[in-house]
């Protein structure tokens, strides 16, 4: 009867213990992101789901839902290409990248492509200004990016290969993306280890190590002044 | 080399970046060579009282942008055996990072998450906390993944659960993602969020400290701020003031993005100014002009060229008319226009006011259309006083900053770049053809 299967349910409530006792109701956030998880979007069949995991009304949840960006109301496709066109990203060609993109792929903002594929949103600042203009794919970052090289990670897309981003693995679906933002491990073994910093991060870090200066006088043995309260 | 350029690089005090250049310092194995939760161990040995004296002595003041003093925060946290004070208490650290410009946490938390954790082992100990949740912003995947697993793997090697190294103190520790909302940035909507509502900010008093987080003792604090602490154990207090100034004291992380050679992170010395910050950054890029720049993020007043020698620290930069903020310092030249630029920060705003208050929700929607108006060349004189005025109206009449952040880029733009406005408006520049795809 429900697209939702035992081994949801068992996630639900692994979730759901995470908070105190008489606290269930903090897993909502986390129980829309695991609906999402299975259908792609938060239903009103994931809207029900989990009304009835923290006996909440399902008007209670879908204010909830509707309230924040990343829960999508209807199906939405397998990858969300989000571009950042917010102030300094746009001045910085965020702006050309996202009409680019958009002209390609035929979709406007919060779109999808006829097959499913792809979903188009222009992003407000996605905290990585030191990168820009940047766009993400399911939130992993492409950085530095080019209306050229824009159009080069969403034709990969729609071939069905997953483009390596700038500083993290390889992107996830938005299904299996939204899994783990309902806290539960990418079980892939590079999904930690891959993405190393990327110089912009380092900048300051390099000019310190050449110029040999660091934080002087840094001793760990520096003992804790005690107070006459006593253990 | 020039003395003058020596003295630059001076300034740089990497501490909270230090381990980034570390490969693989995220691992908990490579953490621990590097320092790593020797100040957890420190500090399970010492009284909690004695630490929130260490954090007070220390100076150090909220990263998230208010500047609260930390150590006055933690004391605040009633420790009586009165109704109150017998509740439990509730450590909530602030990663929803989304300030427009503001960059600096999330490197923190992908390359040295166990820095963050073992702040806030310690800050939960010192307050007398057996639960924390770190709310991360949803859409920061990566730094996430490494988070979580950090928190993994400091639950294996003893260092949170029950009974942390024998001391008795046990503390659980829960990574809980948000779901893109920029207000849950502000700290009563992020409680309210975090408590599984819309996240909306809440009225003021009662504060956190006594009402916060399932209404009760709650410290809320930022990464920035909380993966200070472990320094501020290892270091002394004494130590950590040698850097910043008397009343801002320690490293910042100073986040340089725009029309500059090399944007990126450099931790600096409090009261770096942004004449020596550009330096460091290798200046600005060929062919551009410094003309406006944020302090510290989109809601921190412009300021302009006139401003490169201010002192960045909190006193100096409020004395220039701005807010020191996240030192999220964006950097625009002449070749970029303060009108759009303040369009599309306003855009921002309007998206993500939660729509609780009245001035915010309405004013944000009205001041965008007005910016639609004078950039395409319909805009009137008229419609400088309607954004001044609206300005006024949602200046301090919302529960929250959002609203007051928003209207800092209108009254400093139109303060500052009046003549910028005029030209549109009085058809000196061309109207610009604002792309449907960025409007909302």
């Amino acid at each position: 009867m429900t697209v939702f299967s035992q081994e949801i349910v068992d996630r639900a409530q692994e979730i759901i213990s995470r908070y105190p006792p008489d606290r269930e109701r903090s897993a909502l956030l986390p129980l829309l992101h695991l609906v999402q998880s299975v259908e792609g979007y938060v239903s009103p069949a994931g809207i029900a789901f989990c009304a009835d995991q923290l006996g909440l009304q399902k008007a209670s949840v879908a204010a909830v839902a509707s309230f924040y960006t990343m829960y999508k109301r209807r199906p939405t496709g397998d990858f969300l290409v989000s571009v950042c066109t917010n102030t300094m990203c746009n001045v910085l060609g965020g702006q050309a990248v996202y009409d680019a993109v958009s002209e390609r792929l035929g979709v406007g903002h919060d779109e999808t492509t006829a097959d499913g594929t792809i979903t188009l949103e222009h992003a407000e600042c996605l905290a990585a200004c030191d990168y820009g203009p940047v766009l993400t794919v399911n939130y992993d970052f492409f950085d530095n990016v080019t209306p050229e090289a824009a159009i080069d990670v969403v034709e990969q897309l729609r071939k069905g290969e997953r483009p390596q981003p700038s500083r993290g693995a390889r992107p996830c679906t938005l299904r299996e993306i939204s899994l783990q933002l309902a806290g539960f491990a990418d079980e892939r073994p590079e999904a930690v280890t891959d993405g190393v910093p990327g110089e912009p991060t380092l900048a300051g870090l390099r000019l310190a190590a050449k110029h040999g200066v660091s934080a002087a006088g840094f001793d760990i043995n520096t003992p804790i002044p005690s107070r006459e309260a006593a253990k | 080399m020039t003395s003058v350029q020596t003295s630059v690089y001076q300034k740089l005090t990497p501490v909270l970046t230090k381990r980034w250049l570390s490969p693989d310092a995220w691992r908990i194995d490579v953490y621990e060579q590097l320092d790593g939760y020797a100040a957890m161990r420190k500090a399970l040995k010492a009284h909690p009282d004695d630490l929130i004296a260490l954090i007070k002595d220390s100076g150090l003041r909220g990263r998230g942008g208010a500047g609260f003093p930390t150590g006055l925060k933690w004391g605040f946290i009633p420790q009586t055996n009165d109704a109150v004070g017998k509740r439990p208490h509730y450590l909530v650290v602030n990663a929803d990072e989304g300030e427009p410009g503001t960059c600096k946490d999330l490197p923190l938390m992908t390359h040295d998450p166990h820095s963050l954790i073992e702040g806030c082992i310690i800050a939960a100990y010192a307050i007398r906390s057996s639960k924390a949740y770190i709310y991360i912003r949803g859409e920061a995947v990566h730094a996430a993944r490494r988070l979580r697993n950090a928190v993994n793997e400091a639950y294996a090697a003893g260092y949170l659960g029950k009974n942390i190294l024998g001391s008795g103190f046990d503390l659980d520790l829960v990574v809980h993602s948000g779901a893109g909302a920029y207000i849950c940035g502000e700290e009563t909507a992020l409680l309210d969020s975090l408590e599984g509502f819309r996240g909306q900010p809440r009225l003021r008093p009662p504060f956190p400290a006594t009402h916060g987080l399932y209404a009760s003792p709650t410290v809320v604090n930022n990464v920035g701020t909380i993966a200070s602490v472990p320094y501020i154990v290892l270091g002394g207090a004494a130590w950590w003031k040698t850097m910043g100034t008397e009343k801002s004291s320690g490293p910042m992380i100073y986040s340089l993005s725009g029309r500059i050679v090399n944007p990126g992170q450099y931790e600096c010395s409090m009261g770096i100014t942004l004449r020596e910050l550009i330096e460091l950054a290798g200046g600005m890029l060929p062919g551009h002009r410094l003309k406006f720049w944020t302090p510290g993020g989109s809601s921190t007043p412009l300021l302009t060229a006139d401003h490169m020698d201010v002192p960045l620290d909190f006193e100096s930069v409020a004395a220039a008319g701005s807010i020191l903020g996240t030192t999220a310092t964006q950097i625009f030249s002449d070749q970029d226009c303060p009108v759009y630029a303040t369009y599309r920060w306003l855009e921002f705003y309007h998206h993500e006011s939660c729509g609780k208050c009245t001035p915010c929700r309405e004013g944000n929607y009205w001041m965008v259309r007005i910016y639609e108006r004078i950039l395409t060349g319909e805009g009137t004189l008229e419609d400088l006083d309607t954004l001044l005025d609206t300005s006024d109206n949602i200046l301090g009449r919302s529960f929250c900053g959002l609203g007051d952040g928003a209207t800092s880029p209108v009254t400093s733009s139109i303060q500052y770049f009046k003549q910028d406005y005029l030209d549109y408006i009085e058809h000196r520049k061309a109207p610009m053809a604002l792309s449907k795809g960025g409007a909302h």
